[in-house]
């Protein structure tokens, strides 16, 4: 099979948006990154939120944390998104509507993706939590209770710290999973990187360098994550433990 | 300083704790000991209320643990309790294991909780590794360490649940020496351990304990020489060389 | 707003059609993956360096493109390599058979790296006592060592299952006409009812999936 490769195309203009083909990667590059900073920020709170809540001694908190995370993991990720953009805003109160039509479209479709893609991510963060908490050595909370901490106590002071820790490695894994699922929101609308792939494709006829040129797109993100998830693994790595000071 | 009322705990089905009474005076180290599983370290910690009971009293330092009212974490502050694993928490250094709960339950500001922190590092020989992690110590050395951490809060009785038996053999002196030394001061203790030297040199009394029920609480003479059930003495015989 | 759920019914042969072509990419991508991931998890632990160098090439590639970028880029290059092969008329619908390629290989990647980790967990006792029988290496792994890796991996293997379920519904970005597009895009579009059929939608999958995972809690309790 041969190749004709043909690198020059990033430079020549694109067809539309009054920019060059380079410039449509550099636009999808950039809402990629967006897209996945805000889920991911929505993620960890929301994750670590019901994380926390389905280890609480109460039913009712752990019988809502699990209703959550069933329904994100057991629905696939499109059908959310489409939820977000179709179905909440027809079931929302008449002035929340309006509140969100006259919103932006372009906005209201990221403000609808950045939700889904977040709450989604959380129900994955929010298991890893729950297995860090749950992993800890019964001892570790006895011990808390021993020296008469309260629970809020227990969990601020010496649960979390220690459980944030382990969820780490977990922690990079998701965070690069919602990276690539980010894509999928390219079906909603968002013109992210690889629905500009897929538009290069169909323009500029060049799809091997097309191809090459996105992947390299995701690899410089995923590094970026695993450098950054790495840095913060160094910095909050304790003494004495595995491969610390 | 401590009563135990005719307390008894299941699990499920399973009794644990039966009808279990004993008392603890002011100054006395009493040593429980008996086979394992036959109900002892869920017995010391019925006395802060680690582990709920299902029926009898407890009383520490006049206050009921077993009434609902009772604010419990108020109690837990007065009682050290020492754990067979340690439980020193891996995220903090050692001074801050010691200042945690001062500052947290006590409410001492922190330049306060520090200095007792530092005496009492002193205290156990461990001053000098007032700034490391966890991690970074024998497990004899962390031992210590908690037993620091406990005598932080100023406790009126410590409880101590197989202090040694997770520990390598060349590190158990090293810890038993700080207890032995905590006895002559007069603390009031309870002891969950088969170190059976460290009861023969500063008990008072021993309680032996078998399939949940208290079967001999004597004084360490009449428990050494002359044990009055079978049971105390096949331990015995298997504990002793 | 009015829901209107009285074209569930009436519409079931398309929906059910959509299923099939569902059910058909889970089952052979299943399938394909599993086998090609394992082959490339022994690839990866071989000892000839090249060999585990190809191996991880593959997979850690694939575990960084989007499954939608993989999807496209399977659309695109499938069709030259079949036109190469079998010289097929340029107007057959490859739709289908790229989306079922695409989902084989790309999932043998992650199937590879449960089962590298299923083999990892079996101890090198097992496979030194097969050589000492007199079974060459590749015996080993085939007779002794694979079985327990699957056993051990099983509830694994199927949840993936799960996932890759749940993954076909991306090949939405081909327009090729599983449960999903045919409910939501073509029913529902049709019947101005597509908020309805987006939930019919969630529904169905979120029974199949949780029926299917809690028979894979009850399979890991067995195994347990």
């Amino acid at each position: 099979m041969h190749i004709a490769w043909n690198w020059g195309i990033f430079f020549q203009p694109a067809p539309f948006g009054d920019t060059t083909y380079l410039g449509w990667l550099w636009s999808g590059f950039l809402m990629t990154i967006f897209l996945s900073i805000s889920a991911g920020v929505i993620a960890f709170i929301v994750g670590s939120f019901f994380g926390i809540l389905r280890t609480l001694p109460n039913r009712f908190f752990s019988i809502i944390g699990t209703a959550y995370v069933e329904i994100f993991r057991n629905i696939p990720l499109i059908i959310h998104l489409f939820v977000w953009v179709y179905v909440i805003p027809e079931i929302l109160p008449e002035s929340m509507k309006e509140w969100l039509f006259d919103l932006e479209p372009s906005f209201f479709i990221f403000l609808m993706a950045t939700i889904a893609l977040g709450l989604f991510t959380g129900a994955r963060i929010c298991e890893q939590l729950r297995t860090a908490i749950q992993s800890l050595p019964a001892g570790q909370k006895n011990a808390g209770i021993a020296l008469g901490l309260t629970l809020r106590q227990i969990y601020l002071y010496i649960l979390l710290p220690n459980a944030y820790r382990r969820v780490l490695p977990p922690l990079t894994s998701e965070m690069l999973n919602m990276v690539k699922n980010s894509a999928v929101a390219s079906t909603i609308g968002i013109v992210e990187l690889s629905k500009q792939a897929s538009q290069l494709l169909e323009h500029a006829s060049t799809p091997y360098e097309s191809f090459i040129a996105v992947t390299i797109g995701y690899i410089i993100i995923n590094i970026c994550v695993m450098k950054t998830m790495q840095y913060i693994e160094k910095r909050t790595r304790l003494p004495g433990s595995l491969g610390g000071k | 300083m401590i009563s135990l009322r005719n307390i008894s705990k299941w699990y499920g089905e399973f009794q644990v704790l039966k009808d279990c009474t004993t008392h603890v005076g002011k100054g006395e180290v009493v040593v429980v000991c008996g086979p394992s599983g036959s109900g002892k370290s869920t017995l010391i910690k019925t006395v802060n209320a680690l582990e709920p009971i299902q029926q009898g009293t407890i009383i520490v330092d006049n206050v009921n643990v077993t009434n609902k009212a009772t604010n419990l974490a108020k109690l837990r502050s007065k009682v050290g309790m020492v754990f067979q694993h340690f439980e020193l928490f891996p995220h903090l250094s050692i001074v801050k294991n010691l200042t945690l709960a001062q500052v947290k339950v006590l409410k001492r500001d922190e330049e306060e909780a520090t200095k007792k922190a530092l005496t009492l590092l002193d205290r156990v020989g461990l001053l000098a590794h007032a700034q490391k992690f966890p991690g970074q110590l024998s497990g004899g050395q962390q031992q210590r360490v908690a037993i620091a951490r406990a005598l932080c809060m100023d406790p009126v009785v410590m409880l101590f649940d197989e202090p040694t038996s997770a520990l390598d053999p060349e590190m158990v002196n090293e810890v038993l020496d700080v207890m032995v030394e905590l006895a002559y001061e007069g603390m009031t203790m309870m002891v969950v351990t088969h170190e059976m030297g460290f009861a023969r040199k500063v008990a008072n009394r021993i309680l032996f304990m078998d399939e949940g029920t208290i079967i001999e609480d004597t004084t360490k003479e009449q428990f050494f020489t002359n044990p009055q059930s079978d049971r105390a003495k096949d331990f015995l015989a298997k504990i002793i060389h | 707003m009015e829901f209107d759920w009285s074209g569930i019914i009436p519409n079931l042969p398309y929906i059910l059609k959509g299923m099939k072509i569902t059910l058909q990419i889970t089952v052979v991508a299943v399938i394909f993956g599993i086998i090609w991931g394992t082959v490339l998890a022994v690839m990866r632990l071989s000892s000839i360096k090249i060999i585990s160098w190809l191996a991880k090439a593959y997979v850690n590639t694939f575990r960084t493109i989007p499954l939608v970028m993989v999807l496209l880029w399977f659309y695109l290059l499938v069709p030259q390599i079949l036109s190469n092969i079998f010289h097929l008329p340029a107007s057959t619908d490859i739709r289908l058979i790229s989306a079922i390629v695409a989902f084989s290989l790309f999932e043998a990647a992650y199937y590879s790296e449960i089962m590298r980790a299923g083999i990892q967990s079996i101890s090198k006792g097992q496979l030194n006592a097969a050589l000492a029988l007199g079974m060459t290496k590749i015996q080993g792994m085939y007779l002794v060592v694979l079985p327990q890796a699957f056993r051990i991996m099983a509830p694994l293997l199927l949840t993936q299952g799960i996932i890759l379920f749940q993954d076909t519904t991306l090949v939405y970005v081909l327009s090729l006409f599983d449960f999903f597009y045919q409910s939501v895009e073509i029913v529902g579009k049709r019947d101005g009812t597509y908020v309805e059929m987006i939930l019919f939608a969630a529904c169905v999958y979120f029974i199949i999936c949780f029926a299917a995972s809690s028979l894979v809690n009850y399979i890991k309790s067995r195994i347990a």
